[in-house]
């Protein structure tokens, strides 16, 4: 073990503390923690909490981190958190992570702050506002995206049409026959400026994957798929306090870190997938993985870059658009990235030695990214 | 944009560090918190400053002005609102993005144009909570 705690603090008052909500409270112990440690809130890469969401307490904070443990398994939660720290840092994936805990456990002030409690910040200032689920919050900044970079509603709708594609040669696909941009745009509007088509899928499923090391791989009956590379992070409860609606900077975190992580190049990826719960999703990950540059990737998937034959063949299963969508897909991406290294998809693409997944969590509240390859470096 | 026989919007909870900003409105008052180290401003309010972690803040009033950044329009049912309604992404000239919805405009993509200056109005929910609405500038209520 390589691995030290250099700050540590309570909070500064302790027993009956009306005046401090929850969420105060995680952030006066971790102020008084990162005092004792002499250092600052930017100084901290790795977060890990638990009665609260990491990711409520990294926009509270003002944090951006790279690693993030949101392990809520009870009052022992904080040390598991240490041990996923020590593993974290020992990896590499963060140096200086803060584990927080916040209870107004006899006040009861704020309580159930993270996430669904009518004092979080989103009941406070987004619930008012009406907004109905992930259909007319996640695509809030899609309008905004048209507009400085001149997407046009036939290349949002080009996103639906390339992946049904991918989809009717899957036999597991929910839908599977052809559309084009002009039954996307008749699709009923859910939510201007998305049609039905451009919406996810709801339904039923699941799936597993088991991990192990890398030298017992080729022990197993299926041909090995390694982990070359990895990435995390978080932002904001509230798809309103994003710092950019345009794009993700949990995507360009997690991203840039897997890609880094693995030491592959753009060129060197053979398949790509991204979580697709509406449109625009596909469009975020190609430029916040940078593959393509801001504002380019309405062009490129319309353009058929993306679509069976393509040179960047993109959401291979059918996506959440067309494949599966169960509420929480990124299982489902994972599976088709493992299933395309394996070449075992049904929609095969030739030679996939490097495949690479990225996922959303919340609306654009959490990204992960894992890069998958048919040999280790 | 609330009616008859629609439910009244949704009045969260505040809590410590939240309750000047809807004391604020209240009154009629949208208020805002700068750093007094970095001169950020920031939404929504905590006792430090999100930029840097600083505790020197004080509390300002916004201008009200505003400009429309982003929105979609939902045409499903909600207790409280009659549909088709947009909800709306605003930036205040202070800095801020924040959540609302607009008024005193038909809810249409071609009524809500990006970028159209906005005005603070403010809708009282409860006894205890009055939301900041936006409407286009010159707009009658």
């Amino acid at each position: 073990m390589t691995v030290a705690v250099v700050g540590a603090s309570e909070t500064t008052e302790l027993g009956r503390i009306p005046h401090l909500s929850q969420m105060q409270l995680h952030a006066d112990g971790a102020f008084n923690a990162l005092a004792d440690a002499g250092l600052t809130v930017s100084d901290i890469d790795g977060i890990a909490t638990a009665g609260a969401s990491p990711v409520d307490l990294t926009h509270y904070l003002g944090l951006e981190p790279r690693w993030v443990d949101g392990t809520s398994v009870g009052g022992c939660s904080f040390l598991i958190h240490v041990r996923h720290a020590v593993a974290a840092i020992e990896a590499g994936y963060c140096e200086t992570v803060l584990i927080t805990h916040g209870e107004s456990g006899r006040s009861g002030v704020g309580r159930g702050g993270g996430g669904g409690g009518a004092a979080s910040f989103a009941s406070q200032f987004e619930v008012p506002y009406g907004p109905m689920g992930p259909t007319t919050l996640f695509g809030i900044g899609v309008l905004r995206y048209m507009k400085q970079y001149g997407m046009t509603h036939e290349q949002l709708a080009s996103v639906a049409v390339a992946q049904r594609e991918w989809a009717g040669m899957n036999p597991r696909a929910m839908y599977r026959d052809p559309i084009t941009v002009e039954d996307v745009l008749a699709s009923r509007v859910i939510a201007y400026p998305f049609h039905l088509l451009e919406c996810c899928l709801v339904t039923d499923g699941g799936g597993a994957l088991i991990l192990t090391k890398a030298e017992r791989a080729k022990d197993f009956p299926q041909p090995p798929v390694y982990v070359l590379g990895t990435g995390e992070s978080v932002e904001s409860p509230m798809i309103s306090q994003m710092a950019d609606l345009t794009s993700s900077r949990n995507f360009r975190i997690a991203g840039g870190d897997a890609l880094k992580a693995a030491g592959v190049t753009h060129g060197d990826v053979d398949h790509l997938m991204v979580y697709d719960a509406f449109a625009h999703l596909p469009i975020f990950g190609l430029e916040d993985l940078g593959f393509v540059e801001r504002g380019e990737a309405g062009p490129f998937i319309e353009e058929g870059n993306t679509r069976p034959g393509g040179r960047l063949p993109l959401n291979t299963n059918g996506g959440g658009l067309s494949y599966t969508h169960t509420g929480m897909y990124g299982m489902f991406a994972l599976q088709e990235s493992v299933r395309q290294v394996r070449g075992q998809a049904p929609a095969q693409v030739d030679s996939v030695n490097v495949s690479v997944c990225l996922g959303v969590g919340g609306m654009f509240a959490a990204g992960a990214c894992i890069v998958f390859g048919k040999e280790l470096p | 944009m609330s009616k008859e026989g629609l439910r009244p919007r949704y009045a969260p909870t505040p809590t410590p560090d939240t309750e000047h900003f809807w004391e604020g409105t209240r009154n009629h008052k949208l208020l805002l918190q700068r750093c007094t180290d970095c001169g950020t401003v920031y939404f929504p309010p905590r006792a430090f400053c999100p930029e840097n972690g600083s505790s020197n803040i004080e509390i300002i009033e916004a201008s009200g002005k505003a400009k429309l950044i982003s929105y979609t329009i939902n045409n499903r049912q909600h207790p409280s609102f009659e549909s088709p309604y947009a909800i709306a992404i605003v930036q205040l000239d202070e800095g801020p993005m924040m959540m609302s919805n607009i008024v005193d405009c038909e809810q249409t993509p071609e009524a809500l144009v990006l970028d159209m200056p906005l005005e603070v109005t403010f809708e009282k929910v409860s006894e205890q909570i009055t939301v900041p609405l936006f409407k286009p500038v010159g707009a009658s209520s």
